[in-house]
């Protein structure tokens, strides 16, 4: 068991007595009680899950919070807020991007960490930066009108 | 998600209209049957069950159909805010809570806005006329001289009265009459808006909307181990090493039926881990062959109830001068929910809370009462929001999982969501099915005569069923309870007949459904039920009785086709898909048509896919698809493009890519890495044309683009090479195997 003092949207959030290979998916679900990242597989096959670590996208079930500790760590909760939404977040209600929403977590901050490196991205670079993400309700021409959408808002 | 108070306050009566809740009248024995209600008015006949007017300023809604990301929620609201005459924002919605909401049964089959919106509308209508003679009472005019704007009832001279000033004053707790005449088309300020979802923004920026989102004090995390394969025993676990796992407070063994507690989630997967590497099962083959050899199985060893669905005959017809006969196929496929069911279950002394996203809590909350042995008013089901479901996927079974685990943890409640591989291995199947169609062509190359075999399991193998339990724990309790004997939705709607009957005039046809109520897979609802699977039958064959008649595809379905509702959606998906008739692949491109009108008796949906075929890999792209669709009146235009835009896509995930995988004793089926799923660069882009027709009833259409996606697609793959698939799944091996 171990003690760690995560820095999370910018804030330092302290956990305590959790195993060091314990998977920051469930520290920041349980313990700081964020619901942006969701549990889809545990396998880091759907994407439901991501963060960013120091901007990364990366899939937060297959991340330990010993590795995760060392980085910086963006949710969603992170990105914006109802009353002050991020232009992904924004773009993502205004296409109407979702039906159940569930995936809709990875989508935006695997989209953010597109932009962030590649402020313009074609529709292609778009498509093969989401690849990895499932959604089964078939949201996917929606999720990436609203990047494009988000990305020239945010150029 | 807290606990769930803004619920709980309901209950308490405050200064609402509605001091006690009811949710139907108490009929004295040997009354005559009331006069039926529209939508599900009709057994939920209070007024005060569907709304109530707050001294806040506030409407809220009160509906047994649950939001499943369908946009229900949304569209209820617009049908409420037009037909009292109230802002959007003034109305809140209760769905699918056992206390405080109308049994609506499931929210299932494209129905929620057929039956509850129409409930809601004319519920809401009559509301608005009691409230309005009750502001034409205090102002002392009469009830036609006044207008009302949000609320706000004035007369000529300025006086005014709102609503919310009028709660002592007008009585809900009475029986609706709908006899007050609800809005018309011209009069709607909401109603047929694309008004942004609801639900959306706090889903976009990590507010609590799930399920999975609850949190209560004290609570603890449940995780189960599933027996390896259907009808494994177990015989012996390690009870005392899981017991000395860090975390954890509880291992619950009942029969087969196995899971444990812990204080983090983490501890409860990796007990759960230890759980499933020490348990020793008996296992059986019981599983039914695979690929070819399982439709022959269904088509000719499996147990049939066969009945006739329907069938006409025409002795003026010209006698048939060829006819055709093919057989499709379907396999298992899986909902395939991106996050796996998950419920939140508490007991207090002897009461049972379950926050759950069953499809319907009412009547799961019957079955949870039949395994607990309790009055079901002992417990309370509310619903909470999961992952897309698509039907009948785990929702229900975790939540007696949560229930079962929660008995062990002295009143803590319990968190339990599946793994991915529970939910890939134990959550209820869409049906294989096998149809086997002929038809004769006259000398004219018009269809004289039609049948349609159809060889399917049940569909609906939901909670709420009598004689049994329908929540998978159940059966594996050292005292199980039994499975009720499955039975399929009744025509008009169907199970697996449904969408059989052909709408075309053909003057000889007859449809027969081989139910195999002895299922070799547990299956259930997953969307369309039979609906996918006929239409890709009825409408693949079309196109090859097309061909064989030498006529352009469109055409051939025109000339067969009276219904002008059925003929303009056609008309409009060629005309806006640029169709060319009787143009022909190029042996990598083409074209292929699709119509149906789900269940017969819902939506219209004509389609036009493009494909293309890589002839060496075998693999199918879907590279456009254009749809027309007909849903009578219009509530939420963007929310009817994005169920017809979703549907699409995901049928052609299901025709081009899946099937659950099995030996003969286990599924083999585990990860997303066995049952790949259309992703981004494989989407289809879709466009989709509405028909509004307001003057019209609300027809469902969650569902309605399914079936034609997987028949446009089939006919696109033969148009492109000339080479006609019908077994399902369209898989680059299947393709090539085709090409060869």
């Amino acid at each position: 068991m171990a003690d760690y003092t995560l820095r999370v949207n910018g804030a330092a959030r302290n956990v305590r007595g959790v195993e060091p290979e314990t998977p920051l998916l469930y520290i920041l679900r349980n313990d700081l009680e964020l619901n942006g990242p969701k549990f889809g597989c545990g396998l880091a096959q759907c994407g439901a899950c991501t963060v960013l670590l120091d901007g990364k996208s990366v899939r937060s079930c297959s991340v330990p919070v010993s590795v995760a500790a060392k980085a910086d760590i963006t949710t969603l909760e992170g990105l914006g807020t109802i009353e002050k939404l991020h232009p992904l977040q924004r773009a993502f209600i205004e296409e109407q991007a979702c039906q159940c929403g569930y995936c809709s977590n990875g989508m935006i901050m695997a989209a953010k960490a597109l932009i962030d490196g590649n402020p313009r991205p074609s529709e292609l670079e778009i498509k093969q930066a989401l690849n990895g993400h499932l959604c089964r309700c078939a949201s996917h021409n929606r999720i990436v009108r609203a990047v494009q959408r988000a990305a020239k808002e945010m150029a | 998600m807290k606990t769930d108070i803004s619920r709980r306050d309901f209950l308490k009566t405050g200064s609402a209209l509605v001091i006690a809740f009811s949710l139907a009248p108490e009929l004295a024995s040997g009354q005559a049957k009331p006069a039926p209600l529209p939508g599900s008015l009709n057994n939920n006949r209070m007024l005060n069950a569907w709304l109530r007017i707050d001294a806040d300023g506030t409407v809220t809604i009160f509906s047994g159909k649950i939001e499943l990301g369908q946009g229900i929620g949304t569209a209820l609201t617009q049908i409420a805010a037009d037909e009292l005459d109230v802002d959007l924002k003034r109305i809140r919605i209760v769905h699918g809570d056992t206390a405080l909401t109308p049994n609506e049964g499931q929210t299932a089959g494209s129905q929620s806005v057929e039956n509850s919106g129409t409930a809601v509308r004319f519920a809401c209508a009559e509301a608005r006329d009691i409230l309005v003679n009750a502001a034409a009472a205090k102002l002392g005019v009469a009830a036609a001289a006044l207008t009302v704007n949000d609320g706000a009832c004035s007369a000529p001279g300025g006086k005014s009265v709102a609503y919310w000033d009028l709660v002592a004053d007008a009585d809900f707790k009475r029986e609706a009459s709908a006899k007050i005449k609800p809005k018309s088309a011209s009069e709607h300020k909401w109603v047929g808006k694309s008004v942004l979802r609801r639900d959306i923004p706090k889903k976009m920026t990590g507010g609590a909307a799930y399920v999975q989102d609850v949190r209560l004090p004290g609570m603890v995390f449940g995780r189960i181990v599933r027996p390896p394969s259907p009808g494994a025993q177990l015989v012996s676990f390690d009870e005392a090493g899981v017991k000395r796992i860090p975390g954890v407070i509880a291992v619950v063994r009942d029969g087969s039926f196995l899971g444990v507690a812990a204080e983090r989630e983490e501890q409860a997967i990796k007990a759960r881990a230890a759980l499933k590497q020490s348990a020793k099962w008996k296992e059986t083959e019981s599983l039914p062959p695979s690929g070819a050899a399982l439709f022959e199985h269904l088509m000719t060893k499996a147990k049939s109830v066969d009945s006739v669905v329907n069938e006409k005959t025409s002795a003026a017809a010209a006698a048939s001068a060829r006819t055709l006969n093919a057989t499709y196929t379907r396999p298992f496929q899986v909902h395939g929910s991106i996050g796996p069911s998950c419920a939140v279950a508490q007991w207090r002394e002897g009461k049972l809370t379950v926050w759950t996203h069953s499809q319907g809590v009412f009547p799961l909350r019957g079955d949870l009462a039949k395994v607990f042995a309790t009055d079901p008013a002992n417990i309370h089901c509310i619903h909470a929001e999961s992952a897309g479901c698509y039907g009948h996927n785990g929702a229900d079974d975790v939540a007696l999982d949560a229930a079962l685990i929660a008995r062990a943890t002295g009143g803590r409640p319990v968190k339990l969501q599946w793994m991915r591989d529970d939910e890939f291995q134990w959550e209820p199947y869409g049906s294989a099915m096998a149809m086997k169609l002929s038809g004769g062509l006259d000398a004219q190359g018009n269809v004289v005569s039609w049948t349609h075999d159809v060889w399917t399991h049940p569909h609906n193998n939901r909670p709420g069923a009598s004689g049994g339990v329908n929540l998978l724990a159940s059966w594996h309790l050292e005292n199980p309870s039994k499975a009720p004997f499955p039975v399929d939705p009744p025509l008009p709607t169907g199970g697996g007949e449904r969408n059989s009957i052909p709408l075309y005039d053909f003057p000889n046809q007859k449809v027969v459904k081989h139910f195999l109520p002895e299922m070799t897979m547990r299956t259930s609802a997953l969307r369309t039920l039979g609906g996918y699977s006929n239409v890709f039958a009825l409408e693949s064959f079309i196109d090859e009785l097309a061909l064989a008649a030498g006529a352009d595809p469109v055409e051939f379905r025109l000339r067969h086709l009276k219904d002008p509702r059925a003929r303009a959606v056609i008309e409009a998906a060629a005309q806006r898909a640029g169709w060319q008739p009787n143009a022909k692949g190029d042996g990598a491109r083409g074209r292929g048509f699709a119509f149906s009108k789900y269940k017969n008796l819902a939506c219209y949906v004509a389609m036009v896919a493009d494909v293309t075929v890589d002839r060496a890999s075998g693999k199918v792209r879907v590279t456009r698809a254009v749809a027309a669709v007909d849903a009578g009146q219009i509530v939420n235009p963007d929310g009817v493009i994005n169920q017809i835009e979703g549907g699409i896509i995901q049928s052609t995930s299901w025709t081009l890519m899946e099937s659950v995988g099995y030996d003969r004793t286990r599924v083999t089926t585990q990860s997303w890495a066995d049952y790949p799923i259309i992703r981004f660069e494989d989407a289809p882009q879709v466009e989709v044309v509405l028909l509004n027709r307001p003057q019209e009833r609300f027809l469902g259409v969650g569902e309605g683009s399914q079936g034609p996606a997987a028949a446009a697609i089939a006919n696109a793959v033969a148009n492109a090479t000339g080479k006609r698939l019908r077994a399902l799944p369209f898989t680059p091996e299947r393709v090539k195997q085709a090409l060869a």
